[in-house]
């Protein structure tokens, strides 16, 4: 079964024009967020996104962007309080909470 | 389930049959120690070695390569490391549960045999190590300090920098006549293929997301089918995830225990039980029951999952407390007000277990439900405390 997190939400973008249609994003996505559609890849269920930021790291035509990171509450409150970019808390320090691995 | 079924040990005549099946080519290169010592150093020292306890009971021999010994790993997954796995869900010295970072083999590789890569967590080179029971190949592993392939590729420490680095370190170009590499397809966040390939002609494969499945990744001519390389979130995953969960709530519960407690200084002869188990049920709501049956919980924000279940388990709470009456108003409005928003709470928290949530999905979430669960567990508690002193 797939879930689906909030609608309308992700910060991936796809730009066709710069796809050569290589299938990597196809490939990587664990969401099935991309398909093959002829020779270019495309968008099928944004929504399914969870902004790992796969597609974009091997996207060897730079047709992918998206503001990659972690969907951890802890992570991003943290991050909300610390001031700095929500940061994974598995750290192998062993500090804090680390529900996100 | 079919790796089961082979002999593991490397001098296994079942090892021979399968042995070309899977690999690039024909060819042997490979000299076999007659007898090694039980440990010795892998060809590669690690500037980590002092720092760490590094798990490394699954070496049962040695290999002659090119590039110097190369430990050969049992593919048997013993009891230790079923006790291992299970210390860690609990959160037992999971940032520990390290295997020492460089390439081992599996069966009798030659140079026409695959390399998988994996991270240096115990609890992945295990699984890696049990899914290739019966084939050929070397595995590389990578440090990503005991972190998991998803985590770590997420941090970047399972990246393409450290790939690079660890091909050049254990001298693999020299052990193998190809150029492929078989990478979990859930290190794809942290690792550029193309990269790879510029930088030292290696070309990345990525497998299945678990590596059960590597067998009909071979099989089916090293591609990934849909089910492969799709993430799910089934009631078994979200499962095996609550153990850590109820861990970190357990703190949670001893803050409310003190709290009732020291308002109930006065007579603690007469404290019961039914002071607390509301709040233990609020946060077992929270942390064990939403995330069991997240899918089935109506919404789709986590918070809002949890604010619904911990909502019945408030009704629940006054129903037994028998607390549904006018007297007694300012406790039934403490649980509802606050038994609720702690479950939400704890239920938004597990968004960093689950594996479909979004950071800007997260960070919606939080704009909106943190201050209310704020304000109603701030209300909740004033309520309850005032009504406490003040007897209404």
């Amino acid at each position: 079964m797939k879930n689906y997190y909030l609608k309308n939400v992700v910060t991936l973008q796809f730009d066709e024009k710069r796809c050569m249609g290589c299938g990597m994003c196809v490939t990587v996505c664990p969401r099935g967020v991309f398909q093959m559609n002829g020779k270019k890849a495309m968008l099928v269920d944004r929504d399914a996104c969870m902004e790992c930021g796969a597609c974009e790291k091997n996207c060897p035509f730079s047709a992918i962007s998206v503001n990659a990171g972690v969907g951890c509450a802890y992570a991003v409150i943290k991050g909300a309080l610390t001031g700095n970019e929500p940061n994974c808390c598995c750290s192998s320090s062993g500090e804090g909470k680390n529900t996100c691995c | 389930m079919s790796g089961e079924n082979y002999n593991t040990c490397c001098s296994g005549d079942k090892q021979e049959s399968t042995k070309d099946k899977y690999s690039m080519g024909e060819g042997q290169f490979v000299t076999f120690p007659l007898y090694t010592p039980y440990k010795e150093d892998t060809p590669v020292k690690d500037e980590k070695e002092e720092i760490f306890n590094y798990y490394q009971d699954f070496i049962i021999d040695f290999l002659e390569t090119p590039s110097g010994k190369v430990p050969v790993v049992d593919t048997e997954i013993h009891f230790e490391d079923k006790i291992g796995s299970w210390k860690v869900r609990w959160g037992i010295g999971r940032f520990n549960y390290r295997v020492r970072p460089g390439l081992y083999a599996v069966g009798r590789p030659n140079e026409n045999s695959l390399i998988y890569v994996t991270a240096n967590y115990k609890m992945s080179f295990d699984r890696l190590r049990k899914s290739l029971s019966g084939l050929n190949g070397w595995i590389m592993v990578l440090d990503t300090d005991g972190i998991n392939v998803w985590c770590a590729a997420g941090k970047g420490t399972f990246g393409t920098d450290e790939l690079i680095r660890r091909i050049e370190l254990t001298g693999i170009k020299k052990i193998v006549s190809h150029r492929l590499l078989i990478l979990p397809q859930l290190s794809a966040p942290g690792v550029s293929a193309h990269e790879v390939f510029v930088k030292t002609g290696f070309k990345v494969i990525y497998g299945p997301v678990k590596a059960e499945d590597i067998k009909r990744f071979l099989d089916n001519g090293m591609k990934a089918t849909e089910d492969m390389r799709t993430v799910n979130f089934d009631f078994l995953d979200r499962v095996v995830l609550i153990p850590m969960e109820l861990v970190q709530s357990i703190k949670y519960i001893l803050i409310f225990i003190i709290i009732m407690l020291i308002l109930h200084l006065g007579d603690v002869i007469k404290f019961r039980f039914s002071y607390i188990y509301p709040f233990i049920g609020a946060v077992t709501t929270g942390s064990v029951i939403t995330p069991a049956l997240l899918p089935w919980i109506p919404g789709k924000a986590f918070s809002f999952k949890g604010w619904v279940m911990g909502l019945l388990w408030a009704i629940f709470v006054i129903y037994k407390q028998g607390i549904f009456d006018m007297e007694k108003l300012s406790v039934t409005l403490a649980v509802i007000l606050f038994l609720p928003a702690l479950s939400s709470f704890l239920a938004f928290n597990f968004t960093g277990a689950s594996t479909y949530t979004s950071l800007s999905g997260v960070k919606k979430e939080m704009k909106i439900a943190v201050p209310l669960m704020i304000t109603s567990a701030l209300t909740g508690m004033v309520v309850g405390i005032t009504g406490h002193f003040l007897k209404f």
